[in-house]
């Protein structure tokens, strides 16, 4: 075991892989290689056709074998009708021991990707995090190899660096033509941007479009060309329109959540660098959504303009643009139909690249732009450490998502959360899980008050200017205290030495582990 | 900051809902209550008075006014709320449905005896009476003058319009005489008048209209039904900037003519009188205790 520079044990070795330990934000520099990529040269010739009748036809045409990596974006979310569908194919084709590699956080039901790990088909998973029936599998020690998570930065960085080679992208699309231009836009199941396959059409050995809405060609907008694609497949139904994301994302009236969101924003605009031209993240949570709202009055009443928003985009992002308070919205995924409407008829907003969105590795990333940033936490502790994983029971509960990326690009990161949820403390004194290095958090805002962090390199800045403020500010240790004052401290919990997942910094390193809890 | 002087906001937490107290500790209401009566179903009536005196002697919030509010004076549970919660040491009970001051002396005595049994200085724990009834509030000035424990009298508004059949409105013309009749009960006694509740909670404009009238009529705070309506009524009850300029020039304009030794002053062409003066020394110490620096202060 070394300890990595977050403080925490990591393996030299595990299952055969030597493992790199964290060292601090920017201490990876990358070899001077060409980026990977297994992309095959293919000629089609007039009159040839992509399509294929059936998904069992695609992917024996894609060459599909035991061992291989098969990937796929989360645009669908908890309508997606992809995954299930595609892991049937392969299982009753008989392919075993693929490596299950998804953008993000999948979490579907029926059919269930454990049933798909318990009969061999998958038998290694790589995404941004686990959560459900999956998550309390693999944290159950469901697997021989351990999951590893990498926050949205670290996928494209792993694929360009060949960590994670792609054998065949499997890309949903909710409009696509027989030649494979496809997009997220338009159609019954539209879900927004594709900004996440971006990496996976480019890197890919094979690519296959699935659509359940094919145009005539060229499909127009197109997010992923047809120079990638090789092969299209329509099936009866790509996802569930209803949970893909219907209206727009509702706006937590919790009283409690309104008052940090509230925080949050009064502290983006006291902090100094609230001027035109400012930027912003700030996602998807309740939180986060009503920060949105509270930023845009005080974006308007200061009579500023924001010079873009990034990540997630969600219809408070697209109401703040309409009002003319961000002049453009840089848009990876969306989060509700309203920010998918929004980007078939506004120029202003742009579909973003994942890779361009957050990749260190990728000449300079959008995240290194951020003036602020809003991240979501599950628990803060003393250092600032962020867990924004595993809850409370030791269950997984979420994703890394961008947060690792943003905190490290951004000027101004801010880590929003309850200082007590339930009867669980959330700002504790070390954090179950890292994922977000304590160093690259500039403060936290609870309901209890505002922690600056001394060793954030904006903490003179902000001390001086928050002063000034009306905002409550105290140390973390005081909310910590607070928090225990109210709930105790928990015991701590059980573990086993088996490690089930690894979670990867956005540099590849290794920030912590992940053991297998001991259930009593 | 809130001050434990203030009075301006009241809100309840439930003491059916641990997290609801918890999470109450954290928003800006000067007046902090904790709930025994409506928002507790009867199976859980003795559960809730543990949790709420436990809450209330090991975690009170530090800088609000601390009360619980009891069930009934007729109800079952009435004996055993106030054996428990005076023990807790609130700052006060709240009793709801006062309807003679009868009844308040008969609980001082009661508090008096536990108080004495506790080694607990007699006449601590304060009463907010609850007036809900048109004989309640025909009663206030007795129920006010009752007994030294009575800090403050309530308006029950929901139950006041039905014991008098009117119709509850947003506008509240119904409970205007009301409102009225207790203000005028609480300044002949000296204690402090709550206003009634604004029930709509998505309704920020009505609670803002509602809230400018609690402030005219003379009231010195509001109870609060929801967290999200706390930080409007502290503001309705807190001095503007204008008002706290115009205070000092009047208490100014005063100083100077008593250096000169005046008999009248006058500021802005208008004399200003002795209610004038009351007026802005009351704006000066509201800003103040709202933690506005004023002047010189630091």
């Amino acid at each position: 075991m070394i300890v990595n520079s977050a403080g925490r044990k990591i393996p030299e070795i595990l299952n055969g892989r030597a493992l790199k330990p964290y060292m601090g934000p920017f201490s990876v520099v990358p070899a001077d290689v060409p980026v990977r990529s297994k992309r095959r040269l293919t000629l089609l010739r007039p009159g040839e056709s992509k399509r294929r009748a059936s998904l069992k036809d695609a992917v024996r045409a894609v060459g599909l074998e035991d061992g291989m990596t098969i990937s796929f974006h989360h645009s669908f979310r908890e309508g997606d009708m992809i995954i299930g569908q595609v892991l049937t194919v392969i299982r009753e084709l008989g392919i075993k021991r693929l490596r299950f590699a998804p953008s993000a956080v999948i979490n579907i039901r029926n059919p269930s990707i454990v049933d798909f790990v318990r009969d061999g088909t998958i038998d290694r998973i790589e995404a941004s995090g686990i959560r459900g029936q999956l998550g309390d599998a693999v944290i159950d020690g469901l697997m021989d190899n351990p999951v590893i998570l990498r926050p949205h930065g670290a996928r494209p960085m792993a694929i360009e660096t060949g960590e994670l080679e792609i054998d065949v992208a499997f890309i949903g699309a909710s409009s696509a033509d027989e030649y494979g231009n496809a997009t997220g836009l338009t159609g019954p199941n539209a879900c927004g941007a594709l900004g996440y396959s971006f990496i996976d059409a480019r890197c890919a050995g094979r690519v296959v479009v699935i659509t359940d809405c094919l145009v005539d060609y060229p499909c127009v907008p197109a997010s992923i060309s047809q120079q990638d694609v090789d092969f299209v497949v329509v099936v009866d139904q790509i996802g569930d329109s209803e949970k893909i994301g219907k209206g727009a994302a509702r706006v937590t009236k919790n009283p409690r959540d309104l008052l940090i969101a509230e925080s949050a924003a009064q502290f983006i605009a006291h902090s100094g660098l609230f001027a035109d031209g400012y930027s912003f993240q700030t996602g998807a949570g309740a939180i986060s959504i009503a920060c949105t709202n509270y930023l845009a009055d005080l974006t308007e009443e200061k009579g500023i303009q924001a010079s873009f928003s990034l990540g997630g985009s969600t219809s408070a992002i697209v109401e703040m643009f309409q009002r003319g308070l961000i002049r453009t919205i840089q848009c990876s995924q969306c989060f509700d139909s309203v920010a998918a409407r929004a980007m078939t008829s506004n120029p202003n907003i742009v579909e973003c690249d994942n890779s361009v969105y957050a990749n260190i590795f990728g000449k300079g990333n959008m995240v290194n732009q951020l003036t602020f940033g809003i991240l979501g936490a599950l628990e803060v502790d003393v250092d600032f450490n962020v867990n924004i994983l595993t809850g409370s029971s030791g269950e997984m509960m979420g994703g890394l998502g961008g947060g690792p990326d943003v905190a490290a690009g951004a000027q101004v990161p801010i880590v929003t959360l309850p200082i007590v949820r339930g009867r669980t403390p959330s700002v504790v004194k070390s954090v179950f899980t890292l994922c977000t290095p304590g160093e690259t958090v500039a403060a936290v805002v609870t309901e209890a008050g505002t922690a600056l962090n001394p060793k954030h390199k904006t903490y003179p800045l902000l001390k001086e200017n928050l002063e000034k403020s009306r905002l409550k500010l105290v140390s973390i240790e005081e909310l910590q205290r607070v928090a225990e004052r109210l709930l105790g401290v928990p015991k701590p919990m059980p573990c086993t030495d088996k490690i089930v997942t690894l979670v990867e910094y956005r540099d590849g390193t290794v920030i912590d582990v992940i053991r297998q809890i001991k259930r009593r | 900051m809130p001050s434990s002087s203030l009075k301006r906001t009241s809100l309840y937490a439930s003491g059916a809902s641990v997290v609801n107290m918890i999470q109450a500790g954290f928003y800006n209401q000067d007046c902090q209550v904790y709930d025994l009566e409506d928002s507790v179903p009867p199976a859980d009536k003795d559960a809730a008075r543990f949790l709420v005196c436990n809450m209330v002697r090991r975690h009170r919030p530090k800088d609000k006014h601390v009360q619980i509010r009891v069930n009934g004076i007729y109800s079952r549970y009435f004996n055993e709320d106030l054996e428990a919660s005076v023990r807790a040491r609130p700052d006060a009970l709240r009793i709801p449905k006062v309807e003679a001051a009868g009844e308040v002396r008969e609980i001082d005595g009661k508090i008096s005896a536990i108080e004495k049994a506790a080694g607990m200085e007699e006449g601590g724990v304060k009463l907010w009476c609850t007036l809900e009834s048109h004989i309640g509030v025909l009663n206030a000035k007795e129920i006010a003058e009752a007994s030294p424990r009575v800090e403050a009298l309530i308006l029950g508004a929901e139950d006041f319009t039905a014991s008098m059949r009117s119709r509850r409105t947003k506008e509240g013309w119904e409970i205007f005489f009301a409102r009225n009749a207790i203000l005028m009960a609480c300044r002949a006694a000296g204690v402090d008048a709550i206003d009634a509740l604004f029930s709509d909670v998505n309704d920020v404009e009505g609670l803002k209209i509602d809230a400018r009238m609690t402030k005219t009529l003379g009231f010195d705070g509001k109870t609060a039904i929801h967290p999200r309506q706390v930080d409007i009524i502290n503001a309705a009850f807190t001095p503007t900037q204008r008002e706290i300029n115009h205070a000092l020039r009047v208490l100014d304009a005063i100083e100077e003519g008593e250096r000169l030794n005046k008999g009248a002053v006058s500021l802005d062409g208008s004399m200003i009188d002795k209610p004038i003066v009351i007026r802005a020394q009351n704006v000066i110490a509201m800003a103040r205790a709202a933690g506005i620096r004023i002047g010189g202060d630091s």
